[in-house]
């Protein structure tokens, strides 16, 4: 037997020609343990301070639940909103060429743009009871803000540009020969966009509305302006942390924030293992 | 702009999604087979231009409207009012503190993270982009427990008589915590493109690391850190829930321009509160003018 020595192969690492490495990781860790860190573990600290049964008491509370009921199914109703209307612009933005296309296009990233407070008040300002759509609609009937409608509009406006720009880049890079060839056997244009492109835009699809759903759990600024903020009704969870606060209710501000803590992490969670999945789609591998 | 992942890889959940790097944006990509008859493309683009104008463009409408609903003496006369220009300035001055430091975490955390392979790189790019996912009014409540009475850090600070919370610096330091993914991630995207050929080649001349920096990788990076430092910035003028929790909210104290909106809307002092909005609705115009421009430069 040969003589080895005990050692592995060894990775040669390459010496490093640039500079820096110690210097700029360090001040990045340092920053994050600081700025980010530290507040997301005192907040975690302070939760887990709570015995189990305060805390169950808390999150399970009637009030908190109703907060979920509402948050969660405004901003899914909200998503699929977006997702008609993403899919919508997308479709229109990368296909057709028309006057005013470019301005549309910079249109999309308006809600990005514009602090949710002045969203808030401007959406309360048109849907209110004398705004200047909702004063034709609530004598029909519909009541829009102050109530749930205007909770899922405030969402929607606030994440509609996950869904469009999600989309648009991989409709601008599909290529055009599996829809030729679909066209040429002699599949209807809407045979093609159910077999042909939707598939390949799905999983873009998927990633931009998920990512718009996550921004709606977690919107307060637009919200709190329209909604109307009665409790039971139309009270958001992100409200009711704030209402505790107000009212020196730590323990129970704690609770209810790692609950949309731990919502954000699934969600992270989600959406993270929904773009790789996107990734290999994308790669074809 | 995209919200796909950066080329670094690795999934990134991202907030505000990044450049669409448009190789000519003047006409569509290429014009599709389907969806041209005429009655289709007709309809599809008359819906889009509906959705355009009453879900997009409506609301900044308003709000030039309500605030000049009485005239332009009142519209001045509101944002000149002294809590107002109070706002004005405190938002300002937060911008002018945050941008720069989230631009020098960016510059450190791109730098790391694009020219050295190390361990759990992956990780620190999660790390990095955690803000982005957390709701702005978790972020406060959790500065709350970290630095007020209440908090981790509350008995400590009271020791020194040091009050932090509904203080102007916790203002800093939520916003820091708010907006610190955006220049970074941006740098990230930008520098793993640029890739380190020309610094190694600058290094193996006899260049020092500063000159490097400053002479080869900060001229190639300048479009992408302006991209950033853009969006930075617009994020800070506007935060409202993060800051809201740990401002205080005293009037012509710890007021920032969008807590002043909602302090005015809440008084029922429509025309103050949309005049004031005005600012930021420039604002957020004049950002998405210089994004539509940095784009065309890259």
């Amino acid at each position: 037997m040969a003589v080895t020595t005990a050692t592995p192969p060894r990775h040669h690492r390459r010496r490093r020609v640039i500079p820096g490495f110690g210097l700029t990781l360090g001040i990045t860790l340092a920053y994050l343990a600081i700025i980010v860190l530290a507040p997301v573990l005192a907040l975690a600290l302070k939760a887990a301070s709570l015995t189990a049964a305060e805390y169950w008491a808390v999150v399970s509370s009637p009030r908190a639940v109703a907060t979920y009921k509402i948050t969660v199914g405004s901003a899914l109703i909200a998503t699929l909103v977006n997702a008609v209307i993403g899919l919508l612009l997308a479709w229109v933005l990368v296909n057709y060429d028309f006057p005013g296309r470019r301005f549309l296009d910079a249109l999309v990233d308006l809600p990005f743009a514009l602090p949710t407070a002045v969203a808030g008040i401007s959406l309360t300002a048109l849907l209110g009871p004398n705004g200047w759509i909702g004063q034709w609609v609530e004598p029909l009937g519909w009541k829009i803000a102050y109530a749930q409608p205007g909770i899922v509009i405030a969402m929607a406006f606030t994440s509609l540009p996950f869904v469009v720009r999600t989309i648009q880049p991989v409709l601008e890079e599909m290529e055009p020969e599996a829809e030729e060839a679909g066209l040429m056997l002699g599949a209807s244009d809407g045979q093609v966009f159910r077999r042909v492109i939707f598939p390949t835009i799905l999983p873009a699809f998927i990633a931009g509305s998920a990512l718009a759903f996550a921004r709606s759990l977690g919107e307060f600024g637009a919200v709190i302006f329209i909604a109307g903020n009665l409790p039971m009704e139309t009270e958001i969870t992100a409200l009711l942390t704030v209402i505790r606060l107000e009212e020196f209710e730590y323990p129970a501000a704690a609770a209810l924030a790692s609950v949309m803590l731990l919502a954000a992490f699934v969600m992270l969670f989600v959406t993270n293992a929904i773009q790789l999945w996107h990734l290999k789609y994308v790669r074809g591998d | 702009m995209s919200g796909l992942p950066s080329p670094i890889g690795s999934a990134l959940v991202t907030d505000l999604p990044g450049p669409v790097h448009h190789d000519d944006d003047s006409a569509p990509h290429r014009q599709r087979r389907i969806g041209q008859r005429p009655a289709v493309r007709r309809s599809l683009i008359g819906l889009a231009a509906f959705v355009g104008a009453g879900f997009l463009l409506l609301p900044v409408v308003v709000i030039f409207v309500e605030a000049l609903r009485l005239g332009l003496g009142p519209y001045f006369e509101a944002i000149s009012e002294s809590a107002t220009r109070h706002a004005i300035w405190l938002t300002v001055l937060t911008a002018i503190v945050v941008v720069p430091v989230n631009i020098g975490f960016g510059i450190c955390a791109a730098w790391a993270i694009t020219r050295f392979t190390f361990k759990g790189k992956k990780l620190l790019i999660t790390l990095i982009e955690i803000p982005f996912s957390i709701s702005p009014i978790v972020a406060g409540v959790a500065y709350l427990f970290l630095y007020g009475s209440q908090g981790l850090l509350g008995p400590l600070l009271a020791a020194y008589e040091v009050q932090v919370m509904f203080t102007v610096p916790a203002i800093f330091l939520v916003s820091l915590f708010v907006t610190s993914p955006f220049v970074a991630r941006e740098l990230i995207a930008t520098m793993q493109v640029q890739g380190n050929d020309y610094e190694e080649a600058a290094l193996s001349l006899g260049a020092s690391g500063w000159k490097t920096f400053l002479l080869v990788t900060l001229p190639g990076m300048k479009w992408g850190l302006l991209y950033g430092a853009l969006l930075c910035n617009a994020r800070v003028m506007g935060e409202f829930g993060a800051v809201s929790v740990v401002s205080g909210s005293i009037r012509g104290q710890t007021n920032t321009l969008p807590l002043q909106i909602e302090l005015l809307f809440n008084d029922f002092s429509s025309v103050g509160a949309f005049a004031a909005a005005t600012i930021l609705t420039l604002l957020a115009l004049l950002s998405l003018a210089g994004k539509i421009w940095l784009e065309r430069q890259r």
